[in-house]
C-alpha cells in the first residue's frame, strides 16, 4: 500500500515511507501488547479471588523461564508451536480457515512413523522419507478439504472439523493396534508403532540446557520461505490477492480454484510436518501417548503472531515459555491450569484487539485521506466530505 | 427470448415440486427407512437394532447432540456461526455438575444452562459488539472454555475427590409408565415382524425415560413454535437473513443476536448437564467428547430446521449408540444399508438418472459384500459415522442446502448497504 503512489522524489517517498510505516507499526504491535497486559489483568483478578498471590505467580514465571534448561524446553517447544503456526498462517492469508491442522499433523506423523519404522533404510534416506511421507499424507488430507471446496461448495471449516474426527478417532484409531499398523510396546501400556533406530534420530544442537532440536533450522527456513514466497513472489502476490477479494482475483486472471486447491495444499503439507520433530526427536514412534492439541494452538500463536512470520516466532515462544511455566508454579502452590487460563484469554482478547485496532486505523485513514482531499481542492463539495467520512 | 426461459421456469418447477419434502413424503419416507430396518431385524436376527435398550440408547446420544445443534440453530438462524457449541457445552457440563453437586440436581441444570449462556454472552459480544470473525471467536471459546473449567474444578473438586472429577451427583427423576414397561418387553422378547420391533421403540419411551428428555423434546416443540410462529421469530430470524432490511424496519439487530447467541449458549449448557447427569453422574475434564461439533453437523444435515436437526441428531445418536450394543447389530446395519442404497438406485432408475443409479447400485453391491464377507464392523469405523454422513450430504446434498442468507457475515449497525 505504501508504495503505491510513491513519488519520483526519493527524498518524499521515504519520509512518506516513514511516516505511515510508524504508525502502521505503532498499532500492529499495540494489539497483542494490549492482549497480553489484560490476559495478565484477568489472571492476576483470577488468581486474586482463588486467594492466591499474582505477584509471586509473574515473578515466578519470568524467573524460571531464563533457566537455561527452560530456554532449550521453549526453542524445542517453540519449533513446534512454529511450524503450527506457519501451517494455519497460509491459509488465512488466504482468507481459508484451516481448522484441520490437527487431524492433518497426527495423520501425517502417523503414517510418517509407520513408514519411516516398517522400511529398512540407511539413516539420512529414513529421515527424508519420512519427511516426505509427512507433508504428502498432510497434504493429501488437506486437498480432501479444497477439492470439496471447490468442486461441491462445501465449506472448508465444516468439512475440516468433519475430518479431524475421521483422522483421530477413525482411521488412526482403527490402525493403530496390535496387529494392524501397531504393536505393544514392551514395558508400557503403550501401543506404537515400530520404534526408529538411532540412526534415524535428527541432529541436535548441544547446550548447558540440553539438546536444542535441530528441526530449528528447518522451522525457521520455513519461516524464511514463507515470508519470502508470499511477498516476493507472483504467487504469494495471487495468493494475498485471492485473500482480500476473490472477485478481484478472479478479474486480474488468477484461478481462484486452483489457488484453494494449492493453498490447501500447501498448508496440510506444512501441518503434515508439525508432528515430525516430535518422531525424530523425542518419541521416535508414534503411539497412543502422541501429543495432540498442536493443530489448535498452531490457530492461537497464528492469530496472536498476525499470519506474519516473525509475529508468529514471538507468539509461539510466548506459548512455549507459558507452556514451560505451568510446571514450575505447581511447585508455588499454584495449580497448573492457570496457564490455559492465560492463553484462553490472550486468545480472545487478541481477536477482540486486532479488529478494534484495525477498524481505529480505517478510520484514521479515512479521516486522513478526507482532509488531503479537502485540503486539494479548497473547498470540498458535500459529496466528497461524504465519501471520504 | 421468452420461450426457454419458460420452459426453464417450468422445469425448475417441476423440479423442486418432485423434489420438495411435503409431510406425506416424509411420513412415508420416515416409514419406508422402518420397515426396512425391521426386515434387516428380522431378516439376520441382529435384535439389537429395535430393542429398547437400542432405542434407549439412541435417545440417550441424540439429546445432547441435538440440545447442541438446537443451540447452534438459535444462533446461526439469527446470522452468528457458532463453532463456540462445544465450548460452551463444556461450560455447561462443569457448571451442572457443581450446582448439582452443591444444591441438587435441579439448580445443576440451571447452573448448567447459565453456565452455557456466559459463554454465549462472550460469543455475543466478541462477534457483536466488536464485529470479530465468528469462526475466530468461536475457536478462540473452544481453546478457553476447557482452560476455564479445567482450573475451576481443579479448584472445587480436587480438595474433595483428590481428582479433577466431581463426586458422583444426585440423579434427576425419571418417567415410568407402570404397568405398560412389562407388557411392552413381553412383546419384544417374541420377535414379531414390525410388532415387537414397534415394541421396542414404544419401551424405550415409557421406561426410565429422562425427565431431561422429555424437556429436550418441549424445547425443540418450543423452538419450532418461537422461531417460526411468533412475530419475535420472523424478527430473529430476518437478523439472519437480511439484518440491513430489519434494521430499516425498525428491528434492533443487536439485541435479537444477542439474545439468539445468549440462548444457544444455555442449550448447548444444557447439552452438557445432560452428559453429566444422565449419560453419567460425575464430572469429568474432556467429557463432551466433540459433541458440540457433531451438533453442528446434525443442524447442517438437518438444513438449519427443527425437524431435520432432530433427524440429524437422531441418526448420529443411533449410529452412537449401536456402537456400544456389540458389533453383530452394527454388521447387520451394513446389510440395511445396502437394502437402502438399492432403494436409491431404483429411484434413480425410474426417473431416468442412469449414472447416479449405476452408482447407488456398485455401492449397494459393495455394502452387500461386506456384510456377506465380513463378521463383525470395527467400533472405530462406526464411531466415524456421522462424520463420513455430514461429508456426504454436504458434498451432494448441498445445492438443496439453504442456510440462513447472512449466517457469519459480521453486521455493523447503520453500515449496512
Amino acid at each position: 500500500m505504501e508504495t503505491t503512489t510513491s513519488g519520483r522524489n526519493p527524498r518524499a517517498r521515504s519520509t512518506r515511507f516513514a511516516r505511515i510505516d510508524w504508525e502502521k507499526v505503532l498499532l500492529g504491535v499495540a494489539a497483542p501488547v494490549l492482549a497480553v497486559l489484560f490476559a495478565g489483568l484477568v489472571t492476576a483478578i483470577v488468581l486474586l479471588i482463588s486467594g492466591k498471590n499474582p505477584v509471586l505467580a509473574i515473578s515466578d514465571i519470568f524467573s524460571y523461564d531464563v533457566k537455561p534448561d527452560s530456554t532449550v524446553y521453549i526453542l524445542n517447544r517453540g519449533t513446534i508451536y512454529y511450524m503450527a503456526g506457519l501451517a494455519v498462517a497460509i491459509g488465512f492469508r488466504m482468507n481459508l480457515f484451516n481448522i484441520g491442522v490437527e487431524g492433518q499433523y497426527r495423520m501425517g506423523a502417523f503414517f510418517a512413523a509407520y513408514v519411516g519404522g516398517t522400511l529398512h533404510l540407511p539413516g539420512a534416506l529414513r529421515i527424508i522419507v519420512i519427511i516426505v511421507v509427512a507433508v504428502l499424507v498432510g497434504a493429501t488430507w488437506a486437498g480432501i478439504v479444497g477439492v470439496l471446496k471447490v468442486t461441491r461448495g462445501v465449506n472448508e471449516v465444516i468439512s475440516s472439523i468433519m475430518l479431524n474426527f475421521i483422522a483421530t478417532s477413525g482411521i488412526i484409531a482403527f490402525l493403530l493396534q496390535p496387529g494392524r499398523l501397531a504393536a505393544n510396546n514392551p514395558g508400557s501400556n503403550d501401543v506404537t508403532t515400530a520404534v526408529l533406530p538411532t540412526s534415524a534420530h535428527f541432529f541436535t544442537f548441544s547446550s548447558y540446557g540440553g539438546p536444542i532440536w535441530g528441526f530449528i533450522v528447518i522451522a525457521a527456513l520455513m519461516g524464511v520461505a514463507f515470508h519470502l514466497v508470499l511477498s516476493r513472489t507472483r504467487f504469494g502476490f495471487d495468493l494475498r490477492t485471492t485473500g482480500q477479494s476473490d472477485g478481484a482475483a478472479q478479474a486480474s486472471g488468477v484461478n481462484v480454484k486452483k489457488m484453494i486447491v494449492t493453498a490447501m495444499l500447501i498448508s496440510g503439507g506444512m501441518a503434515g510436518l508439525i508432528g515430525v520433530p516430535e518422531l525424530l526427536h523425542e518419541s521416535f514412534s508414534y503411539g497412543l501417548t502422541f501429543p495432540q492439541g498442536w493443530g489448535f494452538i498452531g490457530i492461537s500463536v497464528a492469530l496472536l503472531g498476525r499470519n506474519n512470520p516473525v509475529g508468529i516466532a514471538l507468539a509461539s515462544l510466548l506459548w512455549a515459555s507459558l507452556d514451560r511455566a505451568g510446571g514450575q508454579l505447581t511447585f508455588d502452590g499454584f495449580d497448573t491450569e492457570i496457564v490455559g487460563i492465560i492463553q484462553g484469554t490472550i486468545v480472545v482478547s487478541v481477536v477482540v484487539a486486532y479488529e478494534v485496532v484495525r477498524r481505529y486505523g480505517l478510520k484514521r485513514q479515512q479521516q486522513k485521506v478526507g482532509r488531503e482531499l479537502a485540503a486539494q481542492s479548497g473547498t470540498a463539495s458535500p459529496q466528497q466530505k461524504e465519501a471520504a467520512a | 427470448m421468452s420461450a426457454p426461459t419458460n420452459v426453464n421456469k417450468a422445469v425448475s418447477r417441476a423440479k423442486s415440486a418432485s423434489g420438495k419434502l411435503t409431510t406425506p413424503r416424509l411420513l412415508l419416507l420416515i416409514s419406508g427407512l422402518l420397515l426396512a430396518l425391521f426386515a434387516v431385524r428380522a431378516g439376520t436376527g441382529a435384535n439389537d437394532l429395535t430393542s429398547a435398550g437400542q432405542i434407549g440408547g439412541m435417545l440417550g446420544l441424540a439429546v445432547p447432540i441435538g440440545l447442541a445443534g438446537l443451540g447452534g440453530l438459535w444462533a446461526e438462524r439469527s446470522g452468528v456461526v457458532n463453532i463456540g457449541l462445544e465450548g460452551m457445552m463444556i461450560l455447561g457440563t462443569f457448571f451442572g455438575a457443581w450446582g448439582s453437586w452443591h444444591w441438587g440436581p435441579w439448580a445443576g441444570v440451571v447452573l448448567g444452562m447459565a453456565g452455557g449462556a456466559l459463554g454465549g454472552l462472550l460469543h455475543a459480544v466478541v462477534t457483536v459488539t466488536f464485529g470479530v470473525d465468528h469462526v475466530v471467536s468461536g475457536v478462540a471459546i473452544n481453546i478457553l472454555a476447557p482452560a476455564v473449567t479445567g482450573y475451576l474444578a481443579k479448584l472445587t473438586f480436587y480438595p474433595v475427590v483428590g481428582s479433577k472429577q466431581s463426586p458422583p451427583l444426585k440423579p434427576l427423576p425419571t418417567i415410568n409408565i407402570p404397568g405398560i414397561s412389562p407388557w411392552l418387553t413381553g412383546i419384544e422378547k417374541h420377535h414379531w415382524f414390525a410388532i415387537s420391533d414397534l415394541a421396542g421403540i414404544l419401551g424405550a419411551l415409557v421406561t426410565g425415560l429422562s425427565i431431561l428428555v422429555v424437556l429436550a423434546a418441549v424445547l425443540f416443540v418450543g423452538t419450532y413454535y418461537l422461531l417460526w410462529r411468533t412475530p419475535f421469530g420472523l424478527r430473529l430470524r430476518s437478523c439472519g437473513e437480511n439484518p440491513t432490511a430489519s434494521e430499516s424496519l425498525g428491528v434492533n439487530v443487536y439485541r435479537y443476536k444477542y439474545i439468539a447467541v445468549i440462548v444457544s449458549g444455555a442449550l448447548a449448557g444444557l447439552g452438557g448437564v445432560y452428559l453429566v447427569m444422565v449419560s453419567s453422574n460425575i464430572y469429568q475434564d474432556g467429557q463432551t467428547g466433540g459433541r458440540g461439533y457433531i451438533g453442528l453437523a446434525a443442524l447442517i444435515f438437518g438444513n438449519w430446521r427443527v425437524g431435520g436437526l432432530a433427524m440429524g441428531a437422531g441418526l448420529f445418536g443411533y449410529t452412537d449408540s449401536l456402537q456400544l450394543r456389540g458389533s453383530d447389530a452394527v454388521h447387520a446395519l451394513l446389510l440395511a444399508v445396502a437394502v437402502l442404497l438399492l432403494g436409491i438406485a431404483i429411484r434413480m432408475l425410474l426417473r431416468k438418472s442412469y449414472v447416479g443409479a449405476l452408482f447407488s447400485l456398485v455401492a449397494a453391491a459393495m455394502f452387500a459384500l461386506w456384510f456377506a464377507m465380513t463378521k463383525d464392523v470395527p467400533a472405530q469405523i462406526v464411531s466415524t459415522t456421522p462424520y463420513v454422513i455430514t461429508l456426504v450430504v454436504l458434498a451432494f446434498a448441498s445445492q438443496r442446502l439453504r442456510p440462513p442468507k447472512a449466517d457469519g457475515i459480521p453486521f455493523r449497525k447503520g453500515q449496512g448497504k
